[in-house]
């Protein structure tokens, strides 16, 4: 795999008794939409924390970009171009739409140790974010506080902050959590729209199997912690064990 | 952000209030008020400098009384050593005695601010309650170091001859020293101003709200923290500064647990994460301390309802009740 942006072998981490990942071995190609799917409690979100470097792994490596980032923190991880959301909506809630973006654009825009110019009017901050914000659709919501943007509104301003960044990999996990029908099929357009450009690539952790097979040009398996398949889509419809483990009961019904 | 009309009347009317005041209150035959106003604008600079990272950071830190006494300490010291001749240190280096506001204040305000590099590098990596107690052990710790500095005056303090020499200023003078004082509170708000405007400050407001999201954005937040306690040590240790020339005295309990809380409460009661804030805190905790001890010994019995009266009905303050419509980090 010498073309694969992020290497994961191993990873192992446990919550007490809990092993929320258990030797998980992953492999991202450049460009590619990689979904991981799982029952509740399958350990993706872990796993998910341990590639953007707020949890550390009990055992195991992690290359990113061919650099061994698996002792590198979180905001390391991001200057090398790792970008994520939160499955639970993570925002500055007393920021406007367009300055939580805009704080996203100066993490990747040198240090902060700037004490004098307004940040408020750095078009060098400002642009990129309401192109990000645009981006999402939430052009006309810029100066709305985040706490009073809808939800689905939030979930949007989420992946705004995650591309601003101008991510090499982005890890979304469940970008429709909580959304009604019409949102995540905005969400979901939106994300067909980023594979469509090829820029980046992307990990997406999402329960909508809509989404997953709409999105995905390949998709990992997670129960218990443990990797019980990696595949094409078509392979993992048709895998037995993944019916069974997990597929099973959607498609029964 | 466009502050209200009202507001900025109220600013400029009080900027002109304090300019002419001295003039004023000597007319009115009241020349003791100046001393009141100038121990409140000196108050005002350690809320401000507490302000920083209580307001704008969220680092509820309740030591700050050590870095503002720790200030004080340095003033008095270099003055004693200059009356006795005697140097401070012989080796490694050799450091004399001073009374030269020029160079005692500025070693006030880097030594403050080396305290609170030492202190914030253990302090910063906790949070929450634990930073709280933390901070407040450390104070604790610098309080019993000066009483145990028999040198110094132990428990019962330094007092010093005269205050620091400043070139023109007659600091002897009580209505220079005030605008002295003004000129450098002033002097404070405005950088403070322009510094949570700036990118820095958005990100101490960033890790005030959402520290792990800061960093999940690439922002180191630790040393960002430890740069704003660094600057609030020096500005709390100019306030030392300050207070040691007003008072021309100091002890241990410039640096004990009941004045940290004190400088809490000014930033609580005049309004956290407002530049203006602690300028209201101050002026109304010292005067109310002013009047009501006059009236009684147990004047903090009236103080605390009053305190929690601001915190249950004016959440921002006593400065969100003059700036009606402004907005929060202003
Ligand atoms: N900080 C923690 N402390 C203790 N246990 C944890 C912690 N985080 C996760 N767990 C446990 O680890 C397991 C995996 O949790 P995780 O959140 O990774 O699952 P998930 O696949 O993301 O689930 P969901 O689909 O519900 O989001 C669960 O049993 C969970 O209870
Ligand atoms: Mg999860």
């Amino acid at each position: 795999m010498a073309d694969a942006l992020l290497e994961v072998e191993g990873l192992t981490k446990a919550f007490g008794a809990v092993v929320a990942c258990d030797a998980v071995a992953l492999a991202l190609r450049e460009g590619e939409v990689h979904a991981v799917i799982g029952p509740n409690g399958a350990g993706k979100t872990t796993l998910l924390g341990q590639l953007a470097g707020e949890i550390q792994p009990d055992a195991g490596r992690i290359r990113f970009a061919g650099e061994d980032v698996t002792g590198l923190p979180a905001h390391a991880r991001a200057g090398r171009g790792l970008a994520r959301s939160f499955q639970i909506t993570s925002l500055f809630p007393r920021f406007s739409a367009l300055d939580n973006v805009a704080l996203a654009v100066q993490a990747q825009a040198g240090h902060s140790f700037r004490f004098w110019r307004p940040a408020a009017r750095e078009t060098a901050l400002i642009a990129p974010a309401r192109e990000a914000l645009a981006r999402v659709g939430l052009a006309e919501r810029a100066a709305v506080p985040a706490a009073a943007l809808a939800h689905g509104e939030q979930r949007q301003l989420e992946i705004a902050m995650a591309l601003a960044s101008r991510p090499r990999l982005l890890l979304l996990d469940e970008p429709t959590a909580g959304m009604g029908r019409e949102d995540s099929g905005r969400m979901i357009a939106l994300l067909a729209a980023l594979k469509a450009e090829g820029r980046m690539t992307i990990l997406l952790i999402e329960h909508d199997m809509d989404a997953v097979f709409a999105l995905a040009d390949r998709i990992t398996v997670l129960v218990y912690g443990q990797v019980i398949a990696t595949g094409a889509p078509e392979e993992i419809r048709a895998n037995a064990e993944v019916r069974r483990a997990y597929l099973g009961k959607e498609t029964a019904a | 952000m466009a502050r209200p009309v009202v507001t900025r009347l109220f600013i400029w009317g009080a900027l002109v209030l304090l300019l002419a005041l001295p003039p004023l209150v000597q007319g009115l035959g009241a020349d003791f008020a100046v001393g009141v106003a100038t121990r409140i604008l000196i108050f005002a600079l350690v809320g401000t400098s507490l302000n920083l990272i209580l307001g704008y950071g969220g680092m509820v830190s309740f030591g700050h009384a050590a870095f503002f006494g720790a200030g004080a300490y340095v003033v008095a010291i270099l003055a004693q050593h200059d009356t006795y001749g005697e140097p401070l240190l012989t080796w490694p280096i050799a450091v004399e005695g001073t009374q030269s506001a020029f160079i005692a204040w500025p070693a006030a305000m880097a030594v403050s601010a080396i305290l609170a590099l030492v202190i914030g590098v253990v302090a910063l990596r906790t949070s929450g309650l634990y930073f709280i107690m933390i901070t407040l052990a450390f104070a604790q710790m610098l309080y019993f170091f000066f009483i145990s500095l028999r040198a110094y005056g132990g428990e019962d303090g330094l007092s010093l001859f005269a205050r620091s020499a400043a070139g023109p200023l007659d600091l002897a003078d009580d209505v220079h020293f005030y605008y002295l004082v003004l000129g450098l509170v002033l002097l404070a708000l405005w950088l403070k101003r322009r510094l949570v405007a700036a990118r820095f400050g958005r990100v101490l407001r960033g890790i005030r709200d959402n520290e792990r999201r800061m960093q999940a954005l690439g922002f180191p937040t630790f040393r960002y923290k430890l740069a704003a306690f660094a600057m609030a040590g020096a500005a709390a240790g100019l306030a030392g500064a300050l207070i040691a020339n007003q008072t021309e005295f100091v002890s241990p309990s410039f640096l004990d647990w009941q004045r940290s809380g004190e400088i809490l409460v000014i930033v609580i009661l005049g309004g956290m994460g407002r530049v203006y804030g602690p300028v209201a805190g101050a002026a109304a905790f010292l005067l109310l301390e002013e009047v009501l001890s006059a009236w009684t010994d147990h004047w903090m019995l009236v103080l605390g309802p009053i305190l929690v009266l601001v915190v249950l009905f004016a959440k921002g303050g006593i400065w969100s009740l003059i700036d009606r419509g402004g907005q929060a980090d202003g």
